[in-house]
């Protein structure tokens, strides 16, 4: 018989606990992220709020299910991904009402800067560069947009990317490029 | 033929590009820090349903009120049209009796007329052709006074012309 200390069997009770913990701590590093990305998505600070909390509440609901065979990143980008798509489709069914009561307007969504030690002939530029590229995300497609910021908002990898979304990653590039082909287009003038 | 993925890395070499996007995350960062910091409070939900109550309450008494306008306006208006009935009828049986009592005059001239006539074509009425107006008046009164109900007619058969009871003649 091996000597030292005998590990004790967990409960449920504590397995419970050590979950929710962990669950904790995960809503807590990820979840400024996921409203990040759903308010650039919406350009609704409301909604995106709202979808956060969803997208958690989901979550947690589904937590014993999740292996952990993808980052829990990942796993909760998808949740919220899928969110925002049936948020979409709601409002396209709705289509008498008016859509994007609540959005900011893109002048709006461009006055945010952070303050840096710019000179004020910088920081008009640099408006002037997120009006645009603001302009080129509105005419983007959905999964165009949604591609988009994970790759350059959220700095998320090509991978990781096509996990989230369920595209392959050729399809990840080929979307990226079509995006980024129109923000260019925005920058130089042209359409 | 270029690739997507050379056409994307392609896209990376522009450093105006590169800039913008780097502005554009950098500015997607503080509004989202902004928001997310921002101090939220469920007072907002309960106010926008207070909202909605208030709202909901005003529309319910713009409708009452309306409704309550509505019907006194209704109500006037008939009876407007009632006391115009009324007054229609009224006029109706006014005129109505106006031309019964023309039509009770034409006649009593009528009878007037042919007593006359009668008198003129008898030999012995004679003394009666130079019947005065008056008396023709009374002739014709006392031959309307004999139209009497016909409960009454026993008694009327009991008296004369004149007026008088027959037996108190004899």
């Amino acid at each position: 018989m091996a000597a030292g200390t005998a590990i004790k069997p967990m409960t449920a009770e504590a397995a419970e606990e050590l979950a929710a913990q962990e669950f904790a701590g995960i809503v807590e590093s990820h979840r400024p992220q996921i409203f990040r990305f759903l308010l650039a998505s919406l350009r609704d600070v409301d909604l995106a709020e709202t979808l956060t909390q969803e997208c958690f509440l989901k979550a947690h609901r589904n937590w014993k299910h999740f292996r952990g065979e993808s980052s829990a990143m990942t796993w909760l980008m998808r949740i919220a991904i899928n969110l925002q798509k049936d948020h979409w489709r709601n409002r396209r069914l709705q289509f008498w009402r008016h859509t994007r009561a609540n959005a900011v307007d893109l002048d709006e969504a461009s006055e945010w800067l952070p303050s840096g030690e710019r000179s004020a002939e910088q920081k008009m530029l640099a408006r002037e560069q997120v009006a645009q590229v603001w302009s080129a995300v509105k005419g983007l497609s959905e999964r165009q947009r949604t591609v988009f910021l994970l790759r350059y908002v959220e700095d998320r990898e090509l991978s990781e990317i096509a996990e989230a979304t369920g595209l392959s990653e050729g399809t990840v590039k080929a979307h990226l490029s079509r995006a980024l082909s129109r923000v260019r287009g925005e920058l130089r003038g042209t359409r | 033929m270029t690739t997507h993925r050379d056409k994307w890395a392609e896209e990376m070499d522009d450093p105006v590009l590169r800039e913008a996007l780097k502005n554009f995350k950098a500015s997607v960062d503080a509004w989202s820090e902004a928001a997310y910091s921002r101090p939220r409070t469920v007072v907002n939900a309960s106010i926008r349903r207070a909202g909605w109550r208030v709202a909901a309450s005003w529309a319910l008494g713009c409708v009452l009120v309306a409704g309550g306008l509505t019907a006194g306006v209704y109500q006037h208006h008939h009876n407007q049209e009632l006391a115009k009935i009324a007054a229609q009828k009224s006029a109706a049986q006014k005129a109505a009796q106006e031309r019964a009592a023309a039509e009770q005059k034409a006649a009593a001239a009528q009878q007037a007329l042919r007593l006359e006539q009668a008198a003129v074509e008898e030999p012995g009425a004679a003394p009666t052709a130079n019947i005065t107006d008056d008396d023709l008046l009374a002739t014709v009164a006392s031959d309307v006074s004999r139209q009497v109900p016909s409960a009454m007619e026993p008694l009327a058969q009991l008296m004369d012309d004149n007026g008088t009871v027959a037996n108190e003649a004899k």
